[in-house]
Order: structure tokens, then C-alpha cells, then sequence
């Protein structure tokens, strides 16, 4: 099918070339999607992964070193916190609670998100008019703000940051994915199958979301790490997950008191922040263009 | 235009509703303020006075449409971590926070475009390594985080700079780069893609091919029609640093509103974290609302769209 580019079924056979293959293994991001699945082997497995209480420390055993420097030992391959808790094991279910809550707010929050542009877009009108004028409100809240207000009237808790992501997100996602059933509504295979007779939830799951599936991939695998940042700011303002619960946030709010004698303690979490968002971000920029190169211009 | 205009001033009327309907609701889930209010040994009848006197005692629609109308003279109700009113606290600190905001603004303006020229015009050079390192980690890391490294090397480890307050021109350099970090990486990417993309177009080769010096073909040539992306982003890139200086207040004890609002979270104070919250709140939007309306003036797919 060399010149069926509407359907983009031209990717998927260019794929299966010899050359076009060896080109697209050679530019596959090895060391993003390795520390991917080590953050992701490591937040699932934390319980067997380390021995240390992430909540309870020994107050003998505070401030540790980490191993690699004089004093550590490899039972605290990265030190421990000022109540002597593991920082290795805390970090560990730290990633269990961000990997949680990111993937949560993308299923929930991202799939709600594009249920509504795939109806916003396919049927317009006053339905189409009344769901982007809320969309337009939600991209216009500063929902940080909103986000303090609710915990300090609620309580921090887990399912206030989840309403708290969810609400960012889902606006980001019916956008875009209108935007794209905007674009495909108007092509002749989706009339054809009009004709054809096919209903319309036919037409929409059928026709219309394999046209839009790559663009969610790449709009999801691109705000997991503005997700990941924006609950751990929270987490770090007091206004994420309540402790003792490890959070990547808290854990490098905790180490700030003891920045200057044990800088361990703050770090090597925010390194962790920092390795876990880039791989993503390196990671769905290729993606994006692997999959969708015409996303370039608008993230 | 008009049409746009008018849509445009809509959503932001409705959002600015919406917050403080948002605000006001959760002021009463919050509890009955007469509680921190008044000490344990009030009587029956100061809890009575005091719910007529703050309009308690009417109905929830009532007390709402007080609260709104209040708002609108600028009254904002008592702090009673501070015992004053909450504007006077506002009005207090809201210069250190634009003063930051400005300082950080110019500082992503300058740092971003600078690089990112640089870094187009020798592609593949040293300059440009840095700069791409600089963009991934301003995308990559937290705000909070970097302040806290800033803090560790310039701060305690070498003594440079002070780790906190506001004193003289030197405290506002940490702050100002923790701060303007992340939007700098945002005008580095704009600028430098924007930036090769007119170095690969027709006229600039014409230029070159005529004999112009190649440091006219850059800064005479290229550059101004470069600009336009950069500057439009720096605009957009506003609204997002409500945020930013939520952090970096709290992370260098700055003395204004985002610190402000981080205390009333942990006083509970709640008057005071409703009052920063809708000052924050009208001049996001006031930002996002002004930019737009020039960038519709500049694009017409925007307002036609």
C-alpha cells in the first residue's frame, strides 16, 4: 500500500523492511528504556529488594554515608535519613508510590480525558462547544493553588492528589485527541464507512481510535513525567502524600535540615527524580518521532 | 477579533467564579473558624457573636455572596497565624515576589536565548553541549531539587552565595536561577530549533552567498526573523511561573506570597492561604489572558480557530 499514508498503514509495512528496520533498531533510546524498567523492577520488587523498614529507622544507625564513601557499609547502599531509615528502601517505595499514582492518573485521568475528545470531536456541535469551553477552564486553573486549597481543607491524603492529577490531566489529552478526530473526520475511509453502513460505535472504536492511538502514546508517555515532577512538588510542599509514606517529594524535604552535613540525604532522591523523568522524556521523544512526527511542532 | 475577545474574557470571568466558589466551599469544609478563633473558654454567646459578626449564621448562598462581595472591595478577611488583616499581610510582600518573578524572567529570557543562539550558529560545539545538558535537566529535574544543589555547592560548600533571605543583589542570584531554570531550558529548545531553521532558509544562503560576513548573516539577518517563537513562548511561559515561585520561595525562605502561601498550608491558616491563592489566581489569569490576546493579534489561526 505505498501511497495509503491516511491510515498509517505506511508505517507499519515501511516497518517491516530490512533497512527501514536496522534504521529504527539503531535509534531505539537503550539506556532510557533500561533505567525505565530498572526505576519500574525496583518500585515493584521493594519489598525483596531491600530488608529496611522505609517508615520505622534505627535511631543507632542515623545519617549513614552511603556505601561508596568512607563510613558507608553495603548494608545502607545509600545511607540512611537523620531517623536512621534505609534511604535505598525508601527511595524504592517512593518509586512504588510515584510509579502508582502516575499510572493511575493516566488510565483514570487520561482515559476520561480522550473518551471526551474522541465525543467532543466526532459529534461537534453544542456537546463539542460545552466540553471545550471546561476544558478551557481547567487549562486556565493555576492547580497547584487549587491543589493547597484542597489539602488543607480535606487533609493530605492519596485520593486527594489523585482527583488533584487527574484534573490536570485529562484536559491535556481530550485536547489533543480532538483535535486529531477533527482531522480524521474529514477523511474519505471514515465516509466510506459511513456508507458502508457501519454505526457509529463501530466507526469510532474501528476507525477512528486506531487513527488516534498513537497520538494518546505519545501525549501519555510525555506527561508521565510532568506527572511524576508535579506530585512530587506537592509531596515537597507538604501537600502530597502524608508521611511517613516515602515519597520522592518528602524524602528530599526531609534532607534539606541536614544539607549541609549529610547531603546524602536529599540528593540522591532528587537524583532519582531527575534519572526517572529524563529517561522518560528521552524516551517519548522518540517515540513521538517513531510514531507521530507531526506532533513535533505542538509539544 | 471581538468574537475571540469576548469568549477569551468569558472563560476567564467563569474560571475566576469557579476558584472562588472552589475557595469559599472548602473554607467550610474546612471547619468552623470560630474554633481557632476563640480560646477554649468562650461562652455560648461569643460563639453566637462571633457567627453573626463573620455572617454565619445565614445561608449558604448568603455567606457566599458576602464572601464574593468582600473580595471585590479587597477585603479578604484575618489572618490569625498573623493577626491582621489579610491584605495588609499581601500587600506587604507582594514586592518581593515580582521582584523575584522580573529577575527570573530575565534571567530564562537572557540565559535561554543566548545559548540557544550560540548554540545554532557553532551546531555540534562545545556551547551547544552545554546548553542541551542545561535544557534536558530544566525539563528533567524538579524545581526544589535544583534550588536544594544550588544551595549545597554555592551556599554551604564554598560560602559564595547567601542560601537564603533577601538582603542585596547577590541573595538574588540563587533563586533566580532555581526559578528561571526551567523556563530558560523551555526559550533554549525555541530559540535554538528557531534560530537553525532560518539559518537553513533561502535568504540567509542568498546573504551568504553574496559575500556578506558571516557575523552579519547571524546577528543582521537571521536573528530578528528568529525571534518571533521565542518571544511568543516567553509569554506563554508566564502563567507557569506561579508555581515556580511557589517552590522557590519556600526552598529559599524568600520573604513573599509563594513562601506565604507554603506557612498558611502548614498553620492551617486558612483565610491567609485563600487570600494568596486568589491574588495568584488573577494574575495567572491576567497573564494568560493578556498573552493570548496578543498572540491573536499576532496569529489569526488563534482567534479564527
Amino acid at each position: 500500500m505505498p501511497d495509503d499514508t491516511r491510515t498509517g498503514l505506511t508505517l507499519r509495512t515501511a516497518r517491516l523492511q530490512p533497512a527501514a528496520l536496522l534504521r529504527f533498531a539503531r535509534r531505539v533510546p537503550i539506556v532510557p528504556i533500561l533505567v525505565l524498567a530498572l526505576v519500574i523492577a525496583d518500585g515493584v520488587l521493594a519489598p525483596w529488594l531491600s530488608s529496611h523498614n522505609p517508615r520505622v529507622g534505627e535511631l543507632t544507625q542515623r545519617l549513614l554515608p552511603p556505601m561508596w564513601m568512607e563510613g558507608g557499609s553495603s548494608e545502607h547502599i545509600f545511607g540512611t535519613d537523620q531517623q536512621g531509615r534505609d534511604i535505598f528502601a525508601r527511595i524504592s517505595y517512593g518509586a512504588r508510590v510515584s510509579l502508582l499514582v502516575a499510572a493511575v492518573v493516566l488510565v483514570v485521568g487520561g482515559g476520561v480525558g480522550t473518551l471526551l475528545g474522541l465525543v467532543s470531536g466526532w459529534y461537534g456541535g453544542l456537546l463539542d462547544e460545552l466540553i471545550m469551553r471546561v476544558v478551557d477552564i481547567f487549562m486556565a486553573l493555576p492547580l497547584i493553588l487549587v491543589a493547597l486549597v484542597l489539602v488543607v481543607a480535606l487533609g493530605p491524603s492519596f485520593s486527594v492528589l489523585l482527583l488533584i492529577m487527574g484534573l490536570w490531566i485529562w484536559v491535556r489529552f481530550a485536547r489533543m485527541v480532538r483535535g486529531e478526530v477533527l482531522k480524521l473526520k474529514e477523511m474519505d475511509y471514515i465516509a466510506l464507512a459511513q456508507v458502508a453502513g457501519a454505526s457509529t460505535p463501530r466507526i469510532l472504536v474501528r476507525h477512528l481510535w486506531p487513527g488516534v492511538r498513537n497520538t494518546v502514546t505519545v501525549v501519555a508517555t510525555l506527561q508521565v513525567g510532568l506527572v511524576i515532577i508535579l506530585e512530587a512538588s506537592l509531596s515537597f510542599l507538604g501537600a502530597g502524600i502524608p508521611p511517613p509514606e516515602p515519597a520522592w517529594g518528602s524524602l528530599v524535604a526531609e534532607g534539606r535540615d541536614v544539607l549541609a552535613g549529610a547531603w546524602w540525604v536529599s540528593t540522591i532522591p532528587g537524583l532519582a527524580i531527575l534519572v526517572t523523568v529524563l529517561s522518560l522524556n528521552l524516551f517519548g521523544d522518540w517515540l513521538r518521532d517513531t510514531l507521530d512526527p507531526k506532533l513535533r511542532q505542538q509539544l | 477579533m471581538t468574537r475571540f475577545l469576548i469568549r477569551r474574557i468569558a472563560v476567564t470571568l467563569v474560571t475566576l467564579l469557579l476558584v472562588s466558589i472552589v475557595v469559599f466551599l472548602m473554607a467550610r469544609v474546612a471547619g468552623d473558624p470560630r474554633s481557632l478563633l476563640l480560646d477554649p473558654w468562650a461562652t455560648e454567646e461569643d460563639w453566637d457573636n462571633l457567627g453573626k459578626e463573620l455572617g454565619l449564621d445565614k445561608a449558604v448562598h448568603h455567606q457566599y455572596w458576602l464572601f464574593l462581595t468582600g473580595l471585590l472591595r479587597g477585603d479578604m478577611g484575618d489572618s490569625f497565624s498573623e493577626r491582621r488583616p489579610v491584605r495588609d499581610v499581601i500587600i506587604e510582600r507582594l514586592p518581593a515576589t515580582l521582584q523575584l518573578g522580573l529577575s527570573a524572567f530575565a534571567f530564562s529570557l537572557v540565559g535561554g536565548m543566548s545559548l540557544g543562539i550560540l548554540g545554532a550558529v557553532r551546531r555540534g560545539g562545545g556551547l551547544d553541549l552545554v546548553g542541551k545538558v542545561i535544557a534536558l535537566i530544566g525539563q528533567s529535574a524538579p524545581t526544589f531539587w535544583i534550588g536544594i544543589m544550588l544551595i549545597f555547592f554555592f551556599a554551604v560548600r564554598f560560602e559564595w552565595l547567601p542560601y537564603a533571605g533577601r538582603e542585596d543583589w547577590k541573595s538574588f542570584i540563587l533563586p533566580s536561577v532555581t526559578f528561571g531554570w526551567a523556563v530558560m531550558a523551555a526559550n533554549l529548545r525555541i530559540m535554538r530549533s528557531a534560530m537553525l531553521d532560518e539559518l537553513d532558509s533561502e535568504y540567509v544562503k542568498f546573504a551568504k552567498a553574496k559575500g556578506v560576513p558571516g557575523r552579519d548573516v547571524v546577528w543582521k539577518h537571521t536573528l530578528p526573523n528568529a525571534l518571533i517563537p521565542p518571544l511568543t513562548m516567553a509569554g506563554l511561559t508566564l502563567g507557569s511561573m506561579v508555581t515556580g515561585s511557589l517552590i522557590t520561595e519556600t526552598v529559599f525562605a524568600w520573604p513573599g506570597l509563594g513562601n506565604l502561601a507554603w506557612r498558611a498550608v502548614r498553620h492551617a491558616d486558612y483565610a491567609l492561604l485563600q487570600g494568596v491563592v486568589i491574588i495568584f489566581t488573577m494574575a495567572y489569569l491576567a497573564a494568560a489572558l493578556l498573552v493570548d490576546v496578543l498572540y491573536a493579534r499576532i496569529d489569526p489561526r488563534i482567534r479564527l480557530g
